[in-house]
């Protein structure tokens, strides 16, 4: 059964000048971890506005947990938890002040649902008594992921709740969201890091206002039209150039330590005289096929759309 | 209601915890009484009078020379007549002329009562109070000196304030400052507090809870409430110890008023709140929206009768202006409801409607 | 890159009353090299790049910019470089144009020199039919490739830059380093802050900062081949993992 749907949901601003997301459809599971990746400005908190009952849509339908989000807002309202992307606490309150008060606020109580946020509470627990602006970021963190749980909600909504965060707390959140949804919990989270992707059941790549995609991330990588290869030399800026004005490459965008390039018809035929042409000017180059990550699945249907 | 406990222990925790905000709430009224108790409490010296004395007997000479001793006064003139008065003020450094009738010892003596008249030129009310004061002392003292040899004997002072015979700008001070301190605090302080949790995005997750929206407004506006009748208590304690203004009228009714004040204040702050995205734009739109056309349309600063007629009707829909007429009324002249019905029920008209706009603007999604 | 050294600070501190927040940083940055500045939340790298930038003044330690001391020419050192950060970058409220006169008139170029410099600006950026537009209403790759531009528009001779890609999308990503590279080989510094690893593998040479301390610092490959692994990812990972504090 889905537990999130959207049917062709449009909303705009400024009276209909800019457009937000348009025509968007996609449902989520029950108890899976949904991703919805893009870049600032694509329209993910717009999305997420719209099914937490914040926003009301133009045109379009969706249903969360079966209820309407336009009609039946007051059932969402209790049945969902929601970790806006500024989301920041009341920083003039305590840790345990602000658990307390968000539990009571949801008609819950910490110790009602302490079993679901026990893993994740112990960590903070320490501190308890700190105000919440005095916390490093990956506690804060941790301490509004505890107050979006503390009324066992059915469905979790996170917006961007991994943005500024170091790498370090970035595995450890992701690690949380794992073992919540053991515990049964739907969760869609948000997120401009691609790499991220991997981390999800299922993922919608999402630009400008519109789906680019949706898929497991391997469905999505497997849909990679081209064969992708991994490049890289001795002075990697110069050989970004001579790729980009070779004609037998088709795309080629930088990729940490390599460059990843798809090849024209012709290039594909005839790899060695690249290959050879590219030796002539750069020193230990190195070219073999590679699988494609997300983020090349997203610039592959970033320039088709 | 337990939700509303903890809303309400939260915006406790809020005001307490902000030691600026603590400051600009309690800090303002203390200091704008005290400021103007300093301006009361000058002591004025050597201050020109003349005295007009149909009597000329033994009681009239001797009120005259303690009258000379003090060093408050220095008598001017001793004019003959009482037309000479208006003269004498007209020309200009007299501030106060003490009349004593015909007859004024046998009135005493025989009738164990007599009168002594004080004008006093009000165009600077202050100043003419406080010389008012000081001249009735002179007399009490005086009486208070014969009391011995006769008991009853009563010395009546009819005091006549020219020129400003409501003695604007002295008394009124306080009710001003209620006024303005209790709307600028309900005003600023409601629409600041709920923008703060729009904009730093507590509001999405308040917004997405099962607790009435509206109940948030009343519980961000409860705290604020009760401060601000705390405020309250604090400006009549000053006033009424300080000032030495005591509350002539009913308190209950002052306190019942001063509460429908609050209400509609609230309401204010209330519709801001709707109206901005950011608390410097809650705090500009509260200052100059509010802050300017108190002070302006409350007529405590400016008369309001020298204003042209449009300005006039333009104060009309300043709720302060009501307040202020009613707290002048019932603190100062010590009135009772009957005196102020019409005050009250126009304020409670605009808090039924100012509450009605914007519960009913109160976005209960975001934008 | 050359060998001239344009940033160079021997044991520089920081103290907030007992907290150290950056604890006896020694490096040198050349010239025309781009610099990665990494580590974890609350590591310190606000605070030494704030030092850097002449807006703080250290505690202990020296560190000259540009040549200019860090404690005595800190008006200098600020003609002399370019900030451009994910937070704040150019008024959203003003045009493209109005933008660049204003950040071009604050560092004294003169009239002629801003029209000419600005024009070529904006065709190289593809701006050129939207100079009259509000920044506001720019996409925000565009706002930071612009914001990058006017950054380095009086020719610094280092440009720092805070987290400049953050939540940008993909492609305007890679286009904004190829500002980088551009700026690099025309001998601007680059010093920049990043959370995306695979950026770490385009500068020069990068540093991790962990708990005010510098944990390492070297090119990204020899800092892969240090900790036996391929990723940066896991190179950030191995360092930061003991990191005491968070911000």
């Amino acid at each position: 059964m889905a537990d999130v749907t959207l049917d062709r949901i449009t909303k705009t601003y400024n009276k209909g000048q800019t457009k937000a997301v348009e025509d968007i459809s996609f449902s989520v599971n029950e108890g899976e971890l949904f991703g919805l990746i893009g870049p600032d400005g694509a329209g993910k908190t717009t999305l997420f506005r719209i099914l937490t009952t914040l926003l009301l849509p133009d045109t379009g339908t969706a249903l969360v947990n079966g209820c309407d989000v336009v009609k039946d807002y007051k059932k969402i309202r209790s049945q969902v938890g929601y970790m806006p992307g500024k989301f920041s606490l009341y920083q003039d309150l305590t840790v345990e002040e602000n658990l307390q008060f968000f539990a009571t606020v949801f008609n819950s109580s910490i110790e009602e649902n302490y079993d679901l946020i026990k893993e994740i509470y112990v960590q903070i627990e320490p501190f308890k008594k700190r105000r919440a602006g005095n916390l490093s970021g990956g506690m804060k963190q941790k301490l509004a992921l505890c107050c979006a749980l503390i009324h066992r909600p059915t469905v979790l909504f996170l917006d961007e709740p991994t943005t500024g965060v170091d790498t370090v707390s970035r595995k450890e959140f992701w690690e949380m969201l794992k073992r919540l949804k053991v515990q049964g919990i739907t969760i869609l989270v948000s997120t401009p890091y691609m790499d991220e992707a991997t981390l999800c059941e299922r993922i919608a790549l999402i630009q400008a206002g519109a789906i680019l995609s949706i898929d497991t991330p391997q469905g999505i990588i497997e849909q990679f039209p081209e064969k992708l290869y991994a490049i890289k030399a001795g002075n990697m800026s110069q050989l970004l150039q001579d790729l980009r004005s070779s004609s037998l490459v088709a795309t080629c965008y930088a990729f940490g330590e390599y460059h990843h390039i798809t090849l024209t018809e012709e290039g594909e035929q005839t790899t060695e005289n690249l290959l050879a042409s590219l030796k002539e000017q750069h020193a230990e180059v190195q070219l073999s096929p590679t699988k494609p990550t997300i983020e090349d699945c997203f610039i592959k249907l970033m320039q088709a759309s | 209601m337990k939700q509303f406990r903890a809303f309400v222990r939260k915006e406790f925790y809020h005001v307490f915890r902000d030691q600026k905000t603590l400051l600009l709430l309690f800090g303002l009224p203390i200091v704008q009484i005290i400021l103007f108790g300093f301006a009361l409490t000058n002591e004025i010296k050597d201050s020109k009078i003349v005295i007009c004395d149909y009597a000329k007997d033994d009681a009239s000479q001797q009120i005259i020379r303690k009258i000379e001793a003090s060093n408050n006064f220095t008598i001017k003139k001793a004019l003959m007549s009482h037309q000479q008065i208006e003269q004498a003020f007209k020309a200009g450094d007299v501030k106060l002329a003490i009349i004593f009738p015909n007859d004024f010892y046998d009135d005493l003596t025989h009738q164990n009562e007599a009168q002594i008249q004080i004008i006093a030129d009000a165009s600077d009310p202050n100043t003419a109070t406080t010389l008012t004061n000081y001249a009735t002392n002179i007399i009490k003292d005086y009486q208070a000196s014969l009391i011995n040899s006769q008991p009853t004997l009563q010395i009546r002072t009819e005091t006549r304030m020219l020129y400003n015979p409501e003695l604007k700008g002295t008394t009124n001070y306080v009710p001003g400052v209620m006024a303005l301190v209790l709307l600028l605090v309900c005003v600023l302080m409601t629409s600041v507090s709920i923008v703060k949790e729009k904009e730093k995005g507590t509001m999405e997750v308040l917004l997405v809870s099962p607790f009435n929206p509206l109940l948030v407004i009343i519980s961000k506006a409860l705290p604020y409430l009760l401060l601000s009748l705390i405020n309250l208590g604090i400006i009549l304690l000053l006033s009424v110890y300080l000032l030495d203004l005591p509350v002539k009228g009913s308190l209950l009714l002052l306190v019942a008023t001063s509460t429908l004040f609050i209400i509609t204040a609230l309401a204010l702050g209330l519709l801001i709140s709707n109206a901005t995205a950011t608390q410097q734009e809650a705090m500009i739109f509260s200052l100059m929206g509010m802050l300017l056309p108190t002070m302006m349309f409350t007529g405590f600063m400016f008369p309001l009768e020298n204003m042209p007629i449009a300005l006039q009707t333009v104060a009309n829909i300043v709720p302060s202006k009501w307040y202020y007429i009613i707290v002048k009324s019932v603190m100062i002249k010590g009135l009772g409801f009957s005196a102020v019905w019409k005050e009250v029920l126009i304020l409670l008209g605009m808090t039924v409607v100012l509450l009605g706009i914007s519960i009913k603007k109160f976005n209960i999604r975001l934008a | 890159m050359t060998d001239e050294v344009v940033i160079s600070t021997h044991q520089l501190t920081k103290r907030f009353g007992d907290f150290v927040a950056a604890d006896q940083i020694t490096f040198d940055v050349y010239k025309g090299e781009i610099f990665g500045f990494l580590g974890a939340n609350g590591a310190g790298k606000t605070t030494a790049m704030r030092m850097l930038c002449g807006l703080s003044t250290p505690s202990s330690g020296e560190a000259t910019i540009a040549g200019f001391d860090v404690y005595k020419e800190t008006e200098k050192i600020k003609k002399n470089i370019g900030y451009m950060s994910q937070k704040f970058s150019l008024y959203e409220d003003l045009t493209v144009l109005e933008n660049i006169r204003f950040f071009g008139g604050i560092y004294g170029l003169s009239d002629r020199q801003i029209k000419e410099k600005s024009e070529a600006l904006i065709n190289q950026l593809g701006l050129a039919s939207h100079g009259h537009k509000l920044v506001g209403s720019l996409p925000l790759g565009w706002k930071q490739k612009l914001a990058f531009s006017v950054a380095i528009f009086h020719d610094p001779k280092i440009v720092f830059l805070d987290e400049p890609t953050g939540g940008v999308d993909p492609v305007t990503r890679r286009q904004f380093w190829d500002l980088i590279y551009a700026a690099s080989d025309e001998g601007i510094t680059v010093f920049v802050t990043t959370h995306y690893m695979d950026e770490a593998e385009y500068c020069n040479r990068i540093s991790m900062m962990v708990d005010g301390k510098i944990k390492a610092l070297d090119a990204p490959i020899t800092l892969k081949q240090q900790f036996n692994t391929t990723s940066m990812d896991d190179v950030f990972f191995e360092l930061a993992r003991g990191a005491q504090r968070g911000d």
